[in-house]
């Protein structure tokens, strides 16, 4: 079977056992769906109470009777809960840090993994080095920096701070390092020059890591709470989605119907973002573990 | 490829690639940039702050107090003591709690997952689907739920005649609901790098084993568990430090309650600094967490990783 050119599908999976029984087969999907439900059910919980009616709230039904949009209605109306500024901002702070890094991270992962220079050992030491410091150092000398900067509740405190994260480099040097080298020095042949080489020869190649790279990246600015928190925490038009529910719980304790919608309006986007790009997201991940 | 590339073709600006030159700085640089402002730099500028009595509201005086922000940690006649002590002691009850469920539940469901049938590529987008969202989300939605009046849980505890227990006011159960919201909302990570792991062992080992007769429970215990030593060595690590920075679900769930029992030594160094200003002693605080997490990452890896690079 083995010289029958085996697919990455055979190499990857363990079969199930020959001659399972039709019971423990039963058993096996009866066991995934009750997994599946935990996962899921919450999440159902949040879509039914968002649509319910005030009466409704405390009721145990899963599909509300008397179905309704009032709860996003008055999240969108009520003067003192801009949430749709909120949305933007996010939208806003999300898009751009995403863009900042895409080609912050590219250019500098192109000059680790492929061009030469004195002290580029030294500098990627000091890179890896940061991976292992915990995050918690950085967090009240980075306040103080950016309070120092004057951007206490703007948004350029908001994004600024995690340019400097090292993940995106090592994400986009390591498939950079995978590319063959024939592709530059045919280029370097021809006359082009670094930049150019790089911008019409090896972008081109790596849509996909820098797709994922940019889907990851936007998720983790979309659903960032601590740093939004203590940048943002004092103005209630600048703030993000994430930080604006949470305020939102604080207002309306025992409103849960406005909070499911709020927090519906938060995950949507995340979801559906999900649901077209999960390959990407997932690859991701594994490789996070490979690294390790 | 290569043909590709020489379809290229640029009016000759050819650089002398051999000497020196500026244009790999020129690439790095933005990144540096903000890596030496928001990395390097406050590395130092964290321990600098630290030796001072640092108070954010009040810049005209600001004493150099020496180690003194980190001797009151060890003081229990001082101020942060009490507080400082409280929050590691919870910080430690959580990862009792969560860390265990992480990564075994993790182990169980990407071994569930690398099976071959239909409708496997559903389940493991459904596992991983809280992974996408906002600690806010999962917080507040799970605060909804084990609301004491109203919420789902206790509504069908009643249902079935059981005495519905405070879950957010009491213990332990706000840090059930916690350990709960927190495995619901990030076990899809550590099953993805358990499922990736596993599919890197090659089946021919599987193959070789049942030919010999082993069965499936001794392929387990003598293939897969061995081969994933190392990434259950990370992930038992990235799992311990993630929940050593628990501080979004019980600042959303809890509120640090009840009787400060869910405040976190991260809550606590957040309070400190930001609430309360004292940012001397919270860079402090943050430096010894720092520590303690580099020792307990150092012994995870001394104890459990395996002597060879893999």
């Amino acid at each position: 079977m083995a010289t029958l050119q085996p697919t990455r599908k055979d190499i990857q999976e363990t079969d199930v056992e020959i001659g399972e029984s039709a019971l423990s087969k039963i058993g096996f999907y009866l066991l995934m769906t009750l997994f599946a439900l935990f996962f899921l059910l919450p999440l159902l919980w949040m879509v039914s109470t968002a649509f319910k009616p005030f009466e409704e709230w405390l009721s145990v039904s899963w599909i509300p009777v008397n179905p309704t949009f009032e709860n996003f209605t008055s999240i969108f109306n009520d003067k003192s809960l801009p949430v749709t500024h909120w949305f933007f901002n996010s939208l806003l702070i999300a898009v751009l840090f995403t863009a900042f890094i895409l080609i912050i991270d590219s250019l500098a992962g192109y000059a680790y993994a492929r061009l030469e220079f004195p002290g580029k050992n030294l500098l990627f030491g000091l890179l890896l080095a940061t991976l292992v410091m915990p995050g918690i150092m950085f967090l009240i000398p980075n306040y103080l920096t950016v309070a120092k900067l004057g951007w206490i509740g703007t948004l350029q405190g908001v994004i600024a701070p995690g340019l400097s994260g090292v993940f995106g480099v090592f994400f986009v040097r390591q498939f950079f390092q995978s590319l063959p080298r024939e592709l530059e020095e045919a280029a370097y042949i021809d006359g082009a020059s670094v930049w150019h080489t790089f911008v019409s020869v090896i972008l081109p190649l790596s849509k996909g890591p820098i797709i994922t790279l940019g889907i990851i990246t936007f998720l983790t600015s979309w659903n960032d709470f601590l740093w939004a928190l203590l940048i943002l925490g004092g103005d209630r038009e600048a703030l993000t989605l994430p930080v604006g529910l949470a305020t939102l719980q604080g207002q309306y304790t025992f409103d849960y119907g406005k909070l499911m919608a709020g927090a519906l309006v938060l995950t949507l986007p995340v979801l559906l973002l999900y649901v077209i790009f999960q390959r990407y997201i997932i690859r991701s991940i594994s490789m996070t573990g490979i690294k390790g | 490829m290569v043909k590709k590339g020489k379809s290229l073709s640029v009016p000759a600006t050819r650089k002398a690639r051999k000497k020196v030159s500026i244009v790999p700085y020129l690439f790095i640089a933005p990144h540096l940039l903000f890596f030496t402002a928001f990395l390097a730099w406050p590395f130092f500028y964290g321990i600098y702050i630290s030796l001072f009595k640092f108070d954010f509201l009040r810049p005209e005086k600001r004493p150099f107090v020496g180690l003194k922000n980190y001797a009151e940690l060890f003081d229990p006649k001082s101020v942060p003591f009490d507080d400082f002590w409280n929050g590691l002691s919870n910080t430690g009850e959580f990862i009792l709690w969560s860390v265990l469920p992480l990564v075994g539940i993790a182990l169980v469901l990407a071994v569930l997952l690398n099976r071959n049938y239909p409708g496997r590529g559903i389940f493991r987008t459904i596992f991983f689907a809280p992974y996408t969202l906002s600690v806010t989300v999962a917080s507040v939605l799970w605060w909804w739920i084990f609301q004491g009046q109203g919420g789902l849980v206790n509504n069908i505890l009643k249902g079935i005649g059981m005495n519905p227990p405070n879950w957010l006011g009491d213990m332990p159960g706000a840090w059930i609901a916690i350990t709960i919201a927190t495995v619901w909302w990030t076990i899809g990570f550590n099953t993805i790098i358990f499922l990736t792991a596993l599919q890197e062992i090659p089946k021919s080992l599987y193959e070789a084993a049942s030919i010999d007769g082993a069965n499936s429970q001794q392929q387990f215990m003598l293939i897969t568990v061995p081969m994933l030593r190392s990434v259950l060595v990370f992930v038992l690590t990235i799992t311990l430090i993630a929940s050593a920075n628990l501080f979004g679900q019980p600042y959303l769930m809890t509120g640090g309650g009840p009787a400060e029992g869910t405040q976190t030594v991260i809550y606590r160094i957040f309070i400190e600094g930001i609430q309360r200003s004292q940012m001397g002693r919270a860079a402090a605080m943050s430096i010894f967490v720092a520590l303690l997490l580099l020792s307990l990452t150092y012994l995870n890896f001394k104890f459990f990783g395996s002597t060879q690079e893999e």
